[in-house]
């Protein structure tokens, strides 16, 4: 009378072989906690549906007065400069949002991961999904305000998805390596919100991109979420923000290398969280 | 054998932990600066690789589990037992899988799944729909199994009428139910349950073991980490004893809780083997609790603890005296026959003995020691109290059991090296 139909070998270094297979076995799992990070996310308040609208909303009135009005920066083409602003915000925030949730992920499940066994992986992961609702908001606000420009946007936007992933890479690959560190060293996650509030301003967020001067375009480049914010307005603006594709490549070669070095500095530390948390 | 369910050869788990060295005559401050330079930058480079940091100058491996080797037939219930730190809960860790082996090999056949704590996986927040979900699936259900099951969960935990309300609006027995009833209709071919039954109340510790019992019933596999023997002894059919890190003996429960029960009495037949010289020597050392020899006195129980002693020299006067260590090796008491240090006048107090057997009883009155092992130290001493003839240190343990009456009000544990019921009042002053 065997039930047993799989067999489970443990051994030192064999977790690794399987590690991708296992995620994959676990996606039930993934899929149950990011709904619960989401459903807890705007249960909790009906002021988190509002706060998702009106701080985009008031951000980009900020930077349209301070760097529209008083600065005097040009927009990309003839676009409108709140809606230059805005189209850069949508990534900005899905960036700054999802990068918070991941880096403080590990220590809010802390419970689950002494008790129970799961790729590790899926907890980070799942809580930047909830990155997506804000982010969904936000972009219906954005057709609002097209409506009200009244700017048709061309095919471009159909690429969206496209970024919409690359601005999800580029903040998992540092969140997933503050979030491990964070398991040993608590006061790591002091470091996004100073993250966040830096890169506000170093990336093009309530400026555009093309006002930095040609010949630093592409150091200015190495920052990741230049080529993400350019590539954003390039589908809602369409051919009145052309991309900068030597930068736009650097972009990705970055965003490819935090994310290498966050999976895998992840998974060295994967083995000791139950241990240390 | 085909009915192995787990087979463990060698198994083993180490730990690294770090030392700080303290032999250095005198500190220069370029030393210093040179040696933080240095640790700064190799841990620097460890961060980055995501190598673990660990403070301290010499690092000490620990092995909290080795060599651990044995076999699980199917349908068994396993008892895992052994003192503190005997490595119980590192081999539940890794055959749960929360943690890797750092040596040898586990063949697990069949699905795992640990009965887990009350509130583990719970959102309070979520409704209790959307929680029986989240529970399943971080226990290891798909949704087609946990929507098949549904209803009975639901009926089993009867809260029908609250499935809509966020669990934090429950009363804690609706609570239990409803995480309990999730975990009971798992259907894992091996169940791993940790001491969490000493957590909770006392009906839901009656679910788990009816749950241990159903489990194995089915044909399926539980092993159960414990220190309470008698849940060990009625429920389980084979025990492993784990001793330090290694399996020190699998077979039948009495004998291997024979290997870990604590004795409650010491008895030296052979007399060489007593502590002692020409002038006492002891014989025999006891708990007594509630009438019985025991280890395992009751908070709720006086305790005495008696010892049998020779005198071989004549005319002379003997002082006894004991004293109790907890298990964190902190003192909590020492007391004395002296006739300033005891209740009642003992009557061989300042007699003097004549050559013979001896037995001094001591009596710890009940709700002061606080519950856990103790270890008890002897000393005889002679004309001058400060001249020891003997002292047996740790000469016997014991552990003092939870009273469960006391826990159904508050079941915590009390803080505390001492745990004495004191006068209380109150007054309501404006």
């Amino acid at each position: 009378m065997c039930i047993c139909n799989e067999i489970l070998i443990l051994e030192p270094g064999r977790a690794e072989k399987n590690y991708w297979n296992d995620l994959w076995r676990y996606r039930e799992l993934f899929i149950i906690l990011a709904w619960r990070d989401i459903s807890v996310r705007y249960k909790q308040t009906i002021i988190g549906v509002l706060w998702a609208i009106l701080r985009p909303l008031l951000t980009m009135l900020v930077f349209t007065v301070i760097f529209g009005r008083v600065a005097k920066l040009p927009s990309d083409g003839n676009a409108p400069y709140a809606l230059m602003v805005f189209a850069a915000m949508l990534p900005w925030s899905l960036f700054s949002t999802s990068l918070g949730e991941a880096s403080n992920s590990l220590i809010g499940n802390s419970n689950l991961i002494s008790k129970v066994y799961f790729p590790r992986l899926i907890i980070p992961t799942a809580t930047v999904m909830t990155a997506f609702v804000d982010f969904f908001i936000s972009f219906i606000i954005l057709l609002g305000m097209m409506a009200y420009y009244r700017f048709l946007p061309g095919w471009n936007l159909l690429l969206l998805p496209l970024f919409i992933i690359l601005a999800l890479l580029a903040s998992l690959g540092p969140g997933l390596w503050i979030t491990a560190l964070n398991v040993k060293y608590r006061d790591f996650r002091y470091v996004i919100p100073f993250v966040v509030q830096f890169g506000l301003y170093v990336s093009p967020v309530g400026f555009s991109s093309n006002v930095i001067p040609e010949k630093w375009r592409l150091l200015y480049s190495l920052n990741p979420m230049v080529g993400v914010i350019d590539g954003f307005r390039w589908c809602i603006l369409g051919g009145e923000s052309p991309i900068y594709w030597p930068g736009f490549a650097l972009s990705i070669v970055i965003v490819t290398f935090f994310l290498w070095l966050g999976i895998s500095s992840f998974r060295k530390m994967e083995k000791s969280f139950a241990d240390l948390i | 054998m085909s009915d192995t369910v787990i087979k463990a050869e060698n198994l083993g788990k180490k730990y690294i932990i770090g030392h700080r060295a303290e032999n250095v005559r005198y500190v220069a401050l370029r030393d210093v600066l040179m040696q933080n330079a240095r640790t700064l930058w190799n841990k620097t480079k460890d961060l980055a690789k995501g190598k673990p940091i660990i403070q301290g100058d010499t690092l000490e491996e620990v092995w909290a589990l080795k060599d651990a080797s044995f076999e699980i037939h199917q349908g068994d219930i396993v008892g895992i037992i052994g003192r503190n730190g005997a490595g119980k809960s590192t081999l539940l860790k890794i055959l749960s899988r929360i943690t890797e082996p750092s040596a040898g090999r586990a063949t697990i056949k069949g699905r795992v799944a640990s009965l887990l704590e009350v509130g583990t996986g719970f959102h309070p927040e979520l409704t209790g729909r959307e929680n029986i979900y989240l529970k399943g699936a971080i226990l290891g259900m798909t949704r087609a199994e946990i929507r098949r099951k549904f209803d009975e969960i639901v009926a089993f935990a009867e809260v029908e009428q609250y499935l809509h309300t966020p669990v934090k609006r429950y009363s804690s027995g609706m609570y239990v139910r409803l995480a309990f009833a999730v975990s009971a209709h798992l259907e894992p071919e091996i169940l791993l349950v940790d001491e969490v039954l000493a957590v909770g109340d006392e009906e839901f510790q009656k679910k788990c073991l009816n749950k241990m019992e159903d489990v194995s019933k089915g044909g399926r596999t539980v092993l159960f980490v414990s220190h309470n023997m008698l849940a060990i002894k009625t429920l389980c059919t084979r025990c492993i004893v784990l001793d330090k890190g290694k399996a020190i003996f699998m077979g039948d429960v009495s004998s291997a809780v024979d290997k870990v029960d604590i004795p409650g009495e010491i008895v030296w037949n052979e007399p060489s083997k007593a502590s002692g010289n020409h002038l006492v020597r002891l014989k025999a050392a006891r708990v007594i609790s509630g009438g019985k020899v025991t280890g395992y006195p009751s908070v709720n129980e006086d305790i005495e603890i008696q010892f049998d002693y020779w005198n071989f020299e004549e005319n002379v006067r003997r002082f006894v005296a004991v004293q109790i260590d907890n298990s964190m090796n902190s003192i909590i008491l020492t007391t004395s026959n002296l006739k300033v240090r005891s209740i009642a006048y003992d009557p061989w107090v300042n007699k003097p003995y004549p050559v013979g057997l001896f037995r001094s009883t001591c009596i710890i009155p009940k709700y002061l020691l606080n519950v856990g092992i103790h270890h008890i130290s002897l000393f005889i001493n002679g004309e001058m109290v400060s001249d020891n003839i003997i002292i047996q240190r740790n000469v016997l343990s014991f552990d003092v059991q939870e009273d469960l009456e006391l826990r159904k009000e508050y079941s915590g544990a009390w803080i505390g090296a001492v745990r004495p019921i004191l006068a209380w009042k109150t007054e309501q002053l404006k």
